[in-house]
């Protein structure tokens, strides 16, 4: 289990984190959502080890695998050799065995040796996530990962990130789009100003609102945030 | 970090057109040169016609045979590339059309008026030259290269005839036989010396009077002036050529102008070659958003930095290779020098490198960092080639300061030093690029912390 206690991060003594408490368990799908500069981003660079800290603690049960928002990949190179050079560069001691195992996961099998430069965006994002798997990491982290993608790719992407979750790997994502925060999330964690404002299922955060039957799980979520200041 | 050099070459490799950039533009700088350096031994091309009748020639009596048409064409052709015309005409149409630089024209009456130079009634000889001045720095050029010309022209004509003259008055002091010019009878002249000593007879064996006094008088005339006289024979030399250069080297030993001219194309083709790819290289990790994920891992960002000048110093190494081995056949390259070449080449490509990763670190987008190189890169290379005294003393100190800053001089150094046993020591200049890639490969460093921040 991934545990969070007491995170705490400032740019310039500005605050984007303050005092952020969370568990994740194996398995578990955590959508982490709120307004514009509450705090997500930074959240995940730090769990993801690009940030450190200013206060607090972080308990990580193995390798921790970051997918960035944008694609992070070598348009040039083919899938493949992507596949193939982050595999080097995380030190994955069997390369071509990884690299077969994201190709047949991603099932882009038929397109390893296309460039990414002629992929789809969807195809594009599903070689980005699995660069973050390579190392079989226990907690994976997805920074909006359906940004960008038509409704079709944001479905399969979300086939695929489902099926990573039921095999046991723990799945921490940021995202704008609620539904995709309440159709796949199991626990939802709510930031506003660094906060951490909200930590329960979908159906928890409707109870919280009064009067929130008959509106859809947006308007709940705006009207939360409203009530408590935001 | 091999692993991201082998990336990095699989991008250039899919990239054609850089790669036909980064093969051609050697192999066209190296062809360049070697035709500039081969190809008339730096002489500038001269149109030549002679309208002095072919037979005619002029003896300035000095004992060094006769002047004409053709030993002027001689004098003259030691010095540039000379190109026989049959007209004036056609030497005013080459001009024109930018074929040779200048046109010189041998008037006619050349040489009557030469022979005047020796008579009583002086002409002053005119030659006539014709020049295309279209741009000032071609003007300069013909104008620089006319005075030097006639310049020495006057100082062989001042020599012959200030000989001809001290032979005149030597033959005034001793006396002989003087052949008169265009008549041809020969004369004989009794000479100050030999005239002194008959009036010292005669004064000897004449009775004490007036008429002896007067003699006297004579006698101790034609030997004060013939005592003059010999004042005047090395006064003559010293006229012919007032002033004699004595050249003193005082800097150090310099490298030959054809292995200069090699060392500024490698230099330059080191330099764009290895900051533009450094620098596109290094921005491009970030227009991929490839930057994070890279440096997050077991790379790191100096690991990536160093990576990147590992690059830079392969492409230099490559491009500037083949530069020379193109340049092979048209200049002499002291290849027996590899150990020196290959060290000034790999120390210079690392500087730029490292100088080149800089401006990769602060851009975050390929052609952003291109732009940027290229703008910096240039200028640089123009004032680091500014050759002193033709600034003024301040101006030049400021460029001395300005090109220890930056890696084009020190590489200019160390190449030329590499190439030529005759320039400066490597040692300097090595270090001094050595400096230079610490500190660009700190300011890199720095740059790309404040952009992972």
């Amino acid at each position: 289990m991934i545990e969070v206690r007491d995170l705490s991060h400032s740019f310039s003594g500005r605050p984007a984190l303050r005092g952020v408490s969370f568990d994740a368990r194996p398995g578990e799908l955590l959508a982490v959502i709120g307004p514009n500069g509450a705090g997500k981003t930074t959240l995940l660079s730090i769990l993801a080890g690009i940030r450190t800290a200013d206060e607090g603690s972080i308990q990580v049960p193995g390798e921790v695998g970051w997918v960035p928002q944008q694609a992070a990949l070598y348009r040039r190179l083919t899938v493949d050799e992507n596949l193939r050079l982050f595999a080097r560069l995380e030190g994955v001691e069997d390369v071509d065995g990884a690299v077969d195992r994201m190709l047949e996961q991603t099932g882009l099998r038929d397109r390893r040796d296309d460039q990414i430069v002629t992929l789809s965006g969807g195809n594009q994002q599903r070689v980005n996530i699995a660069i973050g798997l390579l190392s079989r990491p226990a907690v994976l982290l997805l920074d909006e990962p359906s940004t960008g993608l038509d409704p079709r790719q944001r479905e399969r992407l979300w086939e695929f990130v489902l099926g990573l979750a039921g095999g046991g790997t723990t799945v921490i994502y940021t995202t704008h789009h609620l539904v995709e925060a309440e159709r796949y999330g199991n626990r939802l964690l709510v930031l506003a100003d660094g906060e951490d404002v909200f930590d329960g299922t979908a159906a928890d955060l409707h109870a919280a609102v009064p009067d929130s039957d008959g509106r859809d799980f947006e308007a709940a979520f705006v009207a939360f945030l409203r009530e408590r200041g935001h | 970090m091999r692993w991201l050099l082998l990336k990095d070459l699989q991008i250039l490799r899919r990239s054609p057109l850089i790669v036909a950039l980064l093969v051609a533009y050697p192999v066209v700088i190296g062809v360049l040169i070697g035709f500039a350096l081969s190809g008339d031994e730096g002489k500038p091309k001269v149109a030549f016609l002679n309208e002095v009748e072919e037979e005619e020639a002029f003896d300035l009596g000095t004992g060094e045979g006769e002047f004409g048409a053709e030993q002027a064409r001689e004098e003259l052709c030691k010095r540039v590339e000379c190109v026989d015309v049959d007209s004036r005409s056609e030497a005013e149409e080459m001009v024109r059309d930018g074929e040779v630089l200048g046109a010189l024209i041998l008037p006619p009456d050349l040489l009557d008026q030469l022979r005047s130079l020796t008579s009583l009634d002086p002409e002053q000889p005119v030659v006539d030259v014709l020049v295309n001045e279209d741009d000032p720095v071609k003007a300069q050029l013909v104008d620089d290269r006319i005075s030097a010309l006639v310049t020495e022209a006057n100082l062989i004509l001042s020599q012959r005839i200030s000989g001809q003259a001290a032979d005149y008055i030597d033959l005034l002091i001793e006396g002989g036989t003087f052949s008169i010019p265009l008549l041809g009878d020969d004369v004989d002249i009794l000479g100050l010396a030999r005239a002194a000593e008959i009036l010292n007879g005669i004064e000897r064996e004449m009775e004490p009077g007036p008429a002896r006094d007067a003699l006297g008088e004579v006698a101790e005339f034609a030997q004060l002036a013939q005592e003059n006289l010999d004042f005047a024979l090395p006064l003559l030399g010293a006229v012919a050529q007032p002033i004699e250069v004595s050249k003193i080297v005082v800097s150090d030993a310099t490298a030959s102008l054809d292995t200069f001219a090699i060392a500024v194309a490698a230099t330059v083709t080191l330099m764009f070659v290895t900051v533009l790819l450094v620098a596109g290289s290094l921005a491009l990790e970030r227009e991929e958003n490839a930057f994070t994920r890279i440096t997050r891992g077991a790379v790191g960002p100096g690991g990536l930095l160093v990576e990147k000048l590992a690059l830079g110093v392969v492409a230099s190494l490559a491009v500037t290779l083949v530069m020379l081995l193109v340049l092979t056949p048209f200049v002499s390259i002291a290849w027996e020098r590899i150990g020196p070449i290959l060290l000034a080449i790999l120390a210079g490509g690392a500087a730029f490198a490292a100088f080149g990763a800089a401006i990769g670190s602060a851009t975050r987008e390929v052609r952003a960092s291109s732009l940027l190189a290229f703008m910096v890169s240039l200028p640089i290379a123009f004032l680091s080639l500014v050759p002193s005294g033709t600034v003024s003393a301040t101006a030049f100190d400021l460029l001395e300061i300005f090109r220890a800053l930056f890696p084009f001089h020190p590489a200019l150094d160390a190449i030329e030093s590499g190439l030529d046993s005759a320039a400066p020591g490597i040692g300097l200049p090595l270090l001094h690029l050595a400096i230079l890639v610490a500190a660009y490969g700190l300011l890199a460093r720095l740059a790309l912390r404040r952009f992972a921040a």
